[in-house]
């Protein structure tokens, strides 16, 4: 018995979604009394890899390096080879783009149920129960599984990364023979040094009350200040004004930072569904009775060609004390 | 070539989501149901796919897992363009259970291109579509937000994390789409509203499966707190308390 961990990484680093997963894996093994393995697929060092066993893992499988693009049927194949090797009865994926990809891909091809989107610990192991957001951040479901083997994926930002410890894992090459893929990359096009949005602690929002792209300006400064990521409502990434990867809420990206700022968004349900799990929220509007304030831990009345040059500036000082 | 989108039914995005039964079910009352938004818009970029096509592709069919309330909604989707309709006479239970219907209609209908949504807006399973690919072994990209047919292949762009990837894929391909596949979704004109009355909608009855999970019971986030507001020229007072008070910045 184990728990298996798809470790995913992003440019041969794992990110912040791998490590609050792991520890996540690592209280779920505790409770099961059980270890856990990682499986990376991909080109990373192993030193990185020998890294996750400061966060739980005892051992990690080094598979195919050569590896550059999801291909979710090669490695959906690959990763049920680890299965069946490491006998895991748990596997775990972040609930990142690529790991929400393979979770079903992995299931399916086990008949193992899944469940997505699961936000804390199971609350009972036999039969195993978890709580998973349903209906968009408008509701929880307590989601039990029937079968032997289960899948899960984490909602990022849930549980938390845990302190590191001193484990280092074992590092053992898994190569699987793969056919040759049927998919192949023409381009690649990635932003460097941004944070993402959906790993952020803290994401600056702005709405259709900022009126044009030229003002998101203010939102951007008012990120770097906060080591924050950019975020938008809906109607400003269909009007071009910011890229969709920036669109936040039902029909966009679901997010759960510590601290979400929105400044000219009304606070739709739509929108809202999106962030119901920020830890707090504050809101920038010049209606008093805007739904977001609704919904906000804290808010300003007032507009946001003022409002946030003199929220920049008092950051600004605060953080230089 | 036969395009299938696989299309469920969901409450309207403004819903507000009550529960009933002891919170072990949903309250249906009032609902108003809608085509999930990502397979309404999947279905439009079919459309626009086949009209492009140059009759390549013959036939853009949608498929639902549901029982007879579904058809209306279905019936809508006909009148956006679908040329038929396929309902697999049965309550969609879980995902694993979707799944093996769709991949029943999928091989005896001998669609070679499918789609499906990024999740349902109900239960967000964000599954059905993954496992259809697996069951059927197609050649398959998830988060697709532009794709197109160039001389029999598959040109997709899709969203990474922090980027996005332009990629090409044989035939037979399961596409699961999300934002950007089509921007507004197509709305049916009266003419399609009339058409859709006599266009094919079969029934067909489900395979036999079983359902590998349950949603034992449900809960509504805790509510937050009162808002604290602050005027307009008290910039430096939440700055403060957010510093100081809540230690967020
Ligand atoms: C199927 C469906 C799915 C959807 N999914 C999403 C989704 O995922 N995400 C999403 O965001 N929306 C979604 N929507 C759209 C949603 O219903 C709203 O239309 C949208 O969220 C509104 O965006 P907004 O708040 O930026 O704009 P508005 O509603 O126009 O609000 C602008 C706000 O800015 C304020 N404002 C104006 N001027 C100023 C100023 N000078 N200073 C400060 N404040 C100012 C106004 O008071 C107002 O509250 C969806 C809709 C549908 C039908
Ligand atoms: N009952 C159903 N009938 C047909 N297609 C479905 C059904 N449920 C889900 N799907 C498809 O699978 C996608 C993902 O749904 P889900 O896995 O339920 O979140 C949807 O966007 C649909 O394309």
């Amino acid at each position: 018995m184990s728990v298996l961990v798809y470790a995913e990484n992003r440019d041969g680093l794992f990110r912040k979604a791998t490590l609050e997963l792991l520890s996540y894996a690592a209280e779920m093994a505790k409770a099961m009394n059980t270890h856990v393995v990682a499986i990376a697929i991909g080109c990373v060092q192993t030193d990185e890899l020998v890294k996750l066993g400061q966060y739980g893992a005892v051992k990690v499988l080094k598979s195919n390096p050569d590896f550059n693009i999801l291909d979710i049927k090669a490695f959906a194949k690959i990763i049920v080879a680890a299965v069946e090797k490491e006998q895991a009865t748990v596997i775990l994926f972040p609930g990142s783009i690529n790991g929400s990809a393979l979770a079903p891909a992995v299931a399916a091809r086990l008949k193992a149920g899944l469940v997505t989107g699961v936000v804390a610990l199971p609350t009972s192991f036999d039969p195993l129960v978890v709580k998973k957001m349903v209906f968009t951040g408008k509701a929880f479901a307590a989601t039990k599984v029937t079968t032997p083997v289960k899948v899960l994926t984490l909602s990022q930002n849930s549980f938390g990364v845990a302190e590191p410890g001193t484990g280092a894992a074992v590092v053992e090459e898994f190569g699987v023979e793969a056919a040759k893929s049927a998919i192949s990359l023409v381009e690649v096009k990635k932003q460097t040094g941004k944070v993402l949005l959906t790993d952020a602690e803290i994401v600056v929002s702005g709405g259709r009350g900022l009126k044009g792209p030229e003002n998101f300006g203010l939102i951007e400064e008012l990120a770097e200040l906060l080591g924050a990521a950019t975020g938008c409502s809906r109607p400003v990434s269909d009007e071009g004004w910011r890229p969709h990867s920036e669109h936040v809420g039902q029909t966009g990206k679901i997010i759960a930072p510590v601290l979400y700022i929105a400044c000219g968004i009304s606070g739709a349900i739509q929108h809202v569904g999106g962030i119901s799990s920020s830890k707090h929220i504050v809101a920038v509007n010049n209606d008093k009775d805007a739904p977001i304030f609704d919904v906000a831990d804290y808010g300003i009345v007032g507009d946001f060609k003022t409002v946030l040059p003199e929220m920049i500036a008092a950051i600004r000082e605060v953080k230089a004390k | 070539m036969k395009i299938l989108v696989c299309i469920s039914e969901v409450p309207d995005t403004t819903t507000k989501i009550r529960f009933t039964d002891g919170n072990k079910a949903l309250d249906t009352a009032g609902i108003q149901w809608i085509i999930n938004p990502w397979d309404e818009l999947a279905l439009t970029r079919a459309l626009e796919i086949k009209e492009a096509s140059g009759g390549a592709v013959e036939a853009v069919t949608v498929a639902t897992v549901g029982a007879a309330q579904a058809e209306p909604t279905i019936r809508k989707a006909l009148a956006v363009g679908a040329d038929n309709a396929i309902r697999v006479d049965a309550p969609a239970t879980d995902a694993w259970y979707v799944a093996v219907q769709l991949a029943e209609v999928v091989k005896s209908g001998g669609f070679e291109i499918v789609m499906t949504g990024r999740d349902s807006a109900d239960y967000n399973g964000a599954s059905v579509g993954g496992m259809l690919a697996a069951l059927l072994d197609y050649n398959t990209l998830s988060s697709v937000s532009s794709m197109a047919l160039d001389g029999g292949k598959i040109i997709a762009g899709r969203e990474i994390d922090g980027g996005t990837e332009t990629l090409e894929a044989e035939l037979p391909f399961l596409a699961v789409v999300q934002k950007g596949i089509a921007i507004e979704p197509r709305i049916p004109a009266m003419r399609g509203i009339m058409m859709a009355r006599t266009k094919p909608l079969q029934v067909v009855p489900p395979v036999d499966t079983g359902c590998l999970t349950e949603n034992v019971e449900f809960e509504l986030p805790k509510s937050r707190g009162a808002c604290r507001k602050f005027a307009a020229d008290e910039v430096k007072a939440l700055v403060d308390v957010l510093h100081n008070e809540a230690k967020l910045i």
